[in-house]
């Protein structure tokens, strides 16, 4: 028998409970921003990009403001996790890491709802 | 906390190119959260109205940025054609050593051709405000 406590066993170790669903979520926003970023470099190509009537037009075309809120959306989602794992890896100082992990997330949050109000913002203008 | 096991080791390995690929996987991930910043600045000077627009493609359009968003698109394409990799390593097909050094030429590859042609639609000669 150990006298060693259960505690310290697994200290240091994480919660072994939320890895799983970071690897799957990390997972499938990249399989959902296949089609995403694919549909929006294809668009890109094809619009005189200088023209703001055209942009405009094309955001606020059809399904297309669904897809770019979507896009916005998944996009933040997925950096966000990639930058936590970043941070995790290479942040060794405890306290810079808590405060940098607080400050990307709060940083992609605002990043999702800027985009979406944009892109809500244009489609519903026109 | 006592000391604990950590991996990978990575000093102990013989370098493969392979290696390289996967290090850049992440560099480019990194690079493209920034590029995130610059997508939302384009949607929300969109949403501003023309005046705004017009002010942010001038601000996108100088040389410098350029050199900058074909980076992005560079870093985007491979992102994307290494991502795959990973999503079909993930359910298992091309974990043999051979099939991923092939794919990893793949990668390059197919990642080069997507930023030739989309940084020319993009970025070429016919985007130049004259």
């Amino acid at each position: 028998m150990s006298l060693r406590s259960p505690l310290a066993t697994v200290l240091g170790r994480g919660t072994g409970r939320n890895a799983v669903q970071h690897w799957w979520v990390q997972r499938m926003t990249a399989l959902a921003l296949l089609p995403l970023t694919v549909w929006l470099l294809a668009g890109l190509v094809r619009l005189p990009l200088t023209d703001f009537a055209t942009v405009t037009a094309w955001i606020s075309l059809g399904w297309n403001p669904v897809l770019m809120s979507l896009l916005v959306l998944v996009l933040c989602w997925h950096s966000s996790l990639g930058i936590q794992v970043i941070l995790e890896d290479y942040v060794h100082s405890s306290a810079a890491r808590t405060l940098l992990l607080v400050l990307s997330r709060f940083m992609h949050v605002l990043l999702a709802a800027t985009g979406i109000y944009a892109v809500l913002h244009i489609a519903l203008r026109s | 906390m006592s000391a604990r096991p950590l991996s990978p080791h990575l000093s102990v390995y013989r370098f493969m190119y392979t290696m390289a690929l996967s290090i850049l996987h992440r560099i480019t991930g990194l690079l493209l959260s920034i590029g995130l910043l610059v997508l939302i600045y384009w949607l929300m000077s969109a949403s501003l109205g023309e005046l705004s627009y017009g002010g942010a493609v001038t601000f996108l359009s100088a040389p410098l940025f350029r050199v900058l968003l074909l980076g992005w698109l560079l870093a985007f394409a491979y992102h994307l054609c290494n991502g795959i990799r990973h999503l079909l390593w993930d359910v298992g097909i091309g974990f043999e050593k051979h099939q991923a050094r092939a794919s990893a030429w793949l990668v390059i590859i197919a990642a080069l051709l997507i930023t030739a042609i989309a940084g020319y639609l993009l970025l070429g000669p016919a985007t130049v405000n004259p």
